[in-house]
């Protein structure tokens, strides 16, 4: 079966994110850049499925800046067939995403889109969602089990207070969670190779797809800093602050 | 306008955090009337009509919406979305499942997690782990929210009489079915709506050693969490995990112990009224935004706290 995985470039999940000083957003200007680490577990997931005979093709898309290229290339070196880059220099917003995510559905045609639960810019924690409402399949998210038996999946999800197993006609949408497994990391020959593998370049106008303007991002500030910092020198010092000081104690 | 607002239950307990997304429906104005879809739910749905503030309570009770599943839930959702301006869940697991599809099912594009409510088409969101606050103006017809529980006040739960009626319409998906859960069965405070949580990070060491806090957690009618590193190591299991990739805390008394700091772990507990850190390292950064740092051995600390409290 073939596998969809979708992929994101974000901002690397060490750095720390600068407010630019006119607060209309977050400052990327020279900042490094990766794959979102959600996206590096769901790309992980297909290349183990390919691996275990379970998948035979692994189609890797992102959206984004040309420079995107970089986050598919390095999937084609972790083991996925191909890329598909929708280049755009306008943000695209979720439900933009996953109407651009079901026309390159509609066209491939896979049994299983893998996605990361969030990007980690945004947090939204939304777009794998939309991509099954808009295409009527259902979803498995937060995934931290796939198990795939014949024309369905069971996904073990990462629920509040544990776990939920659910069983899910083919073709699923997928969202992954942590602990789903543990990325490799690219050798530098895949990494050659990997330069060589096929990868279409569109733009959105290629897929028909008008994105939504609905909402609109007015201010981004830096939030309030907390005034820690101070220290206790003992146990008895401590309890006694947090009865007597901060009084959250009796 | 008028608001809808999705409670979260088990099927036989209203959830407080239902309380806080009602104070956050309340804050953007209209009417308020709340949602249980469960099966077995009509307590639910009662306990709901008492809270303060709520105008009607609709019941959808079917074994279709017994285990929260998205697809049936957000297709109700939706059926019943041509009465309302605003749609609001909880930022619960449950929430973050079925609000997109609602969202998408009505061509708009959702607004997640919101910790503030600006005007009726205006939010404040956290963004990059928390690490920037966005504001977010919606045009969208339809307002399909997100609500970060912690940042609202929970409305009373007593003082209301809305009325309930039951809604007899069934979305049953074929594609999509439960097969079973592994909830963690514990006598302590769920870790959202804890007054207090002690949690414990790498410098535990392993997960045995999470029986130190125990003690403590009891005394003080804690939760007890822990860092991702924690649980990256196997210590104990994710549902315990405070941060950015995990639970989103602000209790009165937060007690980060062995917790070295990471941006990660402070996305998810910074809005706690009271942090108290204990770490042998003077240098590690959670004792920046600690109001008591204890530089100390935890394996000294922990016996010595639990003793005299």
């Amino acid at each position: 079966m073939k596998i969809l995985v979708a992929v994101k470039r974000v901002i690397d999940y060490n750095v720390k994110v600068k407010v630019k000083a006119d607060n209309s957003d977050v400052d990327l200007t020279n900042v490094k850049m990766a794959m979102n680490p959600f996206c590096e577990i769901a790309v992980e997931e297909a290349i183990r499925l390919k691996e275990k005979g379970v998948a035979d093709e692994v189609v890797v898309v992102s959206m984004g800046p040309a420079k995107a290229e970089e986050q598919i290339r390095y999937a084609l070196a972790l083991g996925a067939d191909r890329g598909i880059l929708i280049e755009s220099e306008e943000t695209i917003s979720s439900l933009g995403a996953a109407k651009l995510l079901k026309a390159v559905y509609e066209k491939e045609q896979p049994k299983m889109v893998i996605l990361g639960k969030q990007s980690i810019d945004s947090d939204n924690n939304q777009t794998g969602q939309m991509l099954a409402a808009l295409l009527d399949r259902p979803q498995g998210t937060f995934a931290s089990e796939v198990v795939v038996d014949g024309e369905s999946v069971k996904v073990t999800r990462e629920i509040d207070g544990g776990l939920q197993t659910v069983q899910l006609s083919l073709p699923a949408i997928v969202t992954t969670d942590l602990r789903l497994n543990e990325p490799r990391y690219a050798k530098l020959p895949d990494i050659m190779k990997a330069k060589k593998k096929p990868m279409e370049k569109t733009a959105i106008s290629d897929w028909g797809v008008t994105l939504p303007s609905g909402q609109k991002l007015t201010r981004v500030e830096t939030p309030a800093e907390r005034s820690g910092g101070a220290k206790v020198a003992s146990v008895d010092e401590l309890i006694d602050k947090l009865k007597n000081e901060a009084k959250v104690m009796s | 306008m008028s608001v809808l607002v999705i409670a979260d239950h088990n099927n036989t307990e209203l959830l407080p955090s239902t309380l806080a997304v009602v104070s956050a429906a309340l804050a953007i104005g209209g009417d308020v009337d709340v949602l249980v879809a469960g099966s077995g739910s009509s307590g639910v749905a009662e306990a709901a009509s008492k809270i303060s503030g709520v105008r009607k309570v609709l019941n959808a009770d079917h074994e279709a919406y017994s285990h929260g599943l998205a697809e049936n839930l957000s297709d109700l959702v939706a059926s019943l979305s041509d009465s309302y301006s605003h749609m609001l869940a909880s930022a619960t697991t449950t929430g973050k499942n079925f609000m997109p599809r609602v969202a998408a099912k009505l061509d708009v594009d959702q607004i997640s997690d919101i910790i503030a409510v600006e005007s009726e088409n205006t939010f404040k969101r956290p963004i990059y782990a928390g690490n920037a606050i966005a504001t977010v103006e919606s045009s969208d017809a339809k307002k399909v929210i997100t609500v970060r529980t912690t940042a609202f006040d929970a409305v009373a739960a007593e003082g209301g009489s809305a009325s309930v009626d039951s809604i007899d319409s069934v979305f049953h998906s074929t594609e999509s079915s439960f097969v079973s859960e592994e909830l963690a069965e514990s006598d302590r405070p769920e870790l959202t709506a804890a007054k207090v949580v002690i949690s414990g990070g790498r410098g535990m060491q392993n997960g045995d050693n999470f029986k130190l806090l125990e003690g403590i957690a009891d005394k003080l009618g804690a939760a007890i969490g822990a860092s991702r590193a924690a649980v990256d190591a196997g210590f104990v299991p994710n549902d315990m995990q405070v941060g950015q990739t995990g639970k989103i805390v602000a209790p009165e008394l937060y007690i980060a112990v062995g917790i070295s700091g990471a941006i990660q772990h402070l996305a998810g507990m910074k809005d706690s009224k009271v942090i108290v850190a204990i770490n042998k390292d003077e240098d590690a950064p959670i004792f920046q935004v600690a109001d008591y740092g204890l530089v100390a051995d935890l394996f000294e600390a922990l016996p010595e706290l639990e003793q005299k409290i």
